[in-house]
């Protein structure tokens, strides 16, 4: 489909959208009229930008079904998000959604090389949580096997890898890597097991992760995206070229968006990621920001798919710093770090400010086998670092090299930032 | 000659030597020779001790960054010039010294020295003082 095809499709389904949420949700129709805006203001995609934002504290609000569009009697499924903090996030979906939701997960499997031959275990939680599920949809509709193996019982997970000849895979990178930890704890090794083909989300994993997943499992790891507010995973995927996950953009609209100033950013820049679910029925959502850092890149792919693409996620926007006036993001950091096998993967940021100008200070712990006996090569080392985090962050920072053991590690929400300016 | 030295990286924080001599002391191991090298933010302390393996352990235990180098250990005569006729052999040979350190007893000196060619090095000394330990 070429660009200008695709924008009409969207422009149009942007205005029935519109149309639909004005009439059956009380909370956008006030917001748009609030905003003098009506249905017949949008006709194009980028009329979109007239359009108010979404946030998760909004469906927090109306918590359960506020934002529902749909009729109770027309919504066929319910998720659920975990909310650690305050309300969970209720999705309900249509008949419609759950067939947009099989088309859209299988669209990314067969970008994967899954065919009906393919034996795929799922490997996300089954249950509130989109992940199972909506992937077991996906592998249903292309017509592979799926084995709902779920989460838990990983030396079951292991034998029927083995026993069945399983070709695919989908659960979290880290579990991917836990997996392939037990199976050499096991006495076996990638060669007892059939895997090809991975699919692995949930959580922001790295280059160097995805190479060891391949190396240790015998398999393609490929990226899965997704969010249950906007439908779950199956909003983008990468395809064999593995440069930026390809988004169903005909169903979810993106836009990346300055965190601080709401302004939209140009294709290329890293800003917060924004979803208009185009043709959703359930719940369907207005420009919702999902507070992942990310940027979209528009040039052609080699596979010859003209979506648009997502480059990898690289953070949270809410632990954004400000540091000499320049947006800092703790993953950007992080991700440089998590990509330098010269370092523990844990790190701690410190913000001061000395004569009127910000500092950063990066501490990282030396892993053991790169410790040297020359000074010369710790400060390369430290260099190395510090000239990674300038090209990434805009800023230069100072890198520390800290002692094993002296960083606290990350239990749950970990400390990783102490900011001591003090502005008077 | 090839002695094995233990470095340890250490942080530039007050006290920080003394928890490592607490620890060898704890553990009744007595340093032979030991030196610092510093810069900005970390140093790295260098020792010659008798027992390795014992001494790297319990280091490590107590969460110490340490490594094991093989280092030359060279002992010559407690005298002027002694060390300088050496250095110039090596020199002469090509052998870069990355560092040194040395303690003198009352008619001997013993060197540490850190080539950048461990084998070369100690073979042109061997050669030069076959009596070498």
């Amino acid at each position: 489909m070429s660009r200008d095809e695709m924008m009409d499709l969207q422009g149009k389904r942007l205005h029935k959208l519109v149309e639909l949420v004005y009439h059956h949700v009380p909370f956008y129709r006030e917001k748009l009229q609030a905003m003098d805006i009506s249905p017949d203001d949008i006709h194009t995609i980028e009329d979109i930008v007239k359009l108010p934002f979404t946030t998760k504290q909004d469906l927090r609000d109306n918590y359960p079904v506020g934002l529902q569009a749909a009729a109770q009697s027309e919504i066929v499924r319910i998720h659920a998000s975990s909310g650690t903090t305050g309300n969970p996030t209720i999705v309900g979906y249509t008949a419609k959604d759950i067939e947009i939701w099989k088309e859209v997960a299988a669209r990314c499997l067969t970008a994967y090389g899954v065919t009906r031959n393919d034996i795929f275990s799922v490997g996300y939680g089954y249950g509130l949580f989109t992940g199972g599920l909506g992937v077991h949809n996906g592998v249903e509709y292309v017509g592979a096997s799926v084995v709902p193996t779920s989460t838990g019982n990983t030396e079951k997970h292991l034998r029927l890898l083995r026993d069945l000849k399983i070709t695919g895979i989908a659960c979290t990178p880290s579990y991917a890597l836990y997996l392939a930890e037990a199976l050499e704890k096991s006495g076996m090794t990638k060669d007892d097991i059939s895997l090809r083909v991975g699919a692995f989300g949930a959580e922001p994993w790295t280059e160097n992760m995805r190479k060891e997943i391949e190396s240790r499992l015998g398999l393609q790891a490929y990226n899965i995206y997704g969010l249950s507010e906007i439908m779950g995973p199956g909003v983008s995927y990468e395809c064999e070229y593995k440069n930026g996950s390809h988004i169903c953009e005909d169903h979810f609209y993106p836009e990346i968006l300055d965190p601080e100033t709401l302004e939209p950013l140009g294709r290329g820049k890293t800003g917060e990621l924004v979803f208009t679910t185009l043709t959703k029925t359930g719940m369907p959502l207005l420009r919702y920001r999902t507070k992942d850092l990310t940027s979209l890149m528009e040039d052609d792919c080699p596979c010859g798919r003209t979506s648009v693409r997502m480059t990898r996620i690289i953070g949270r926007s809410d632990d954004m710093l400000i540091i000499r006036g320049i947006n800092v993001f703790p993953s950007q950091v992080e991700s440089v770090i998590l990509d330098m096998p010269e370092f523990e993967p844990r790190y701690m940021l410190v913000v001061d400010r000395v004569a009127n100008l910000d500092t950063l200070q990066v501490q990282v712990e030396v892993r053991k086998d790169y410790f040297s006996d020359e000074i010369g090569s710790m400060l390369q080392l430290k260099k190395k670092l510090a000239d990674r985090l300038k090209s990434i962050l805009s800023i230069s920072a100072d890198v520390k090299l800290m002692e094993p053991n002296s960083i606290p590690r990350s239990e749950g929400k970990s400390v990783r930032i102490v900011d001591k300016r003090r502005l008077d | 000659m090839i002695t094995r030295q233990i470095s340890i990286f250490l942080e530039n924080k007050r006290g920080r030597i003394n928890d490592v001599t607490k620890v060898l002391a704890a553990n009744n191991i007595n340093m032979e020779a030991f030196c610092i090298a510093e810069t900005s933010d970390f140093g790295l302390m260098r020792l010659i001790v008798s027992e390795v393996d014992r001494t790297v352990e319990v280091l490590r235990k107590a969460d110490f960054a340490v490594i094991v180098t093989d280092v030359v250990s060279l002992r010559c005569k407690n005298v002027p010039g002694a060390l300088s006729s050496v250095l110039e052999t090596l020199a002469a040979k090509d052998i870069f010294i990355e560092y040194m350190y040395a303690f003198s007893r009352q008619e001997t000196a013993d060197v540490i020295i850190k080539p950048n060619d461990l084998a070369a090095c100690v073979k042109i000394l061997s050669e030069i003082n076959p009596d070498n330990r």
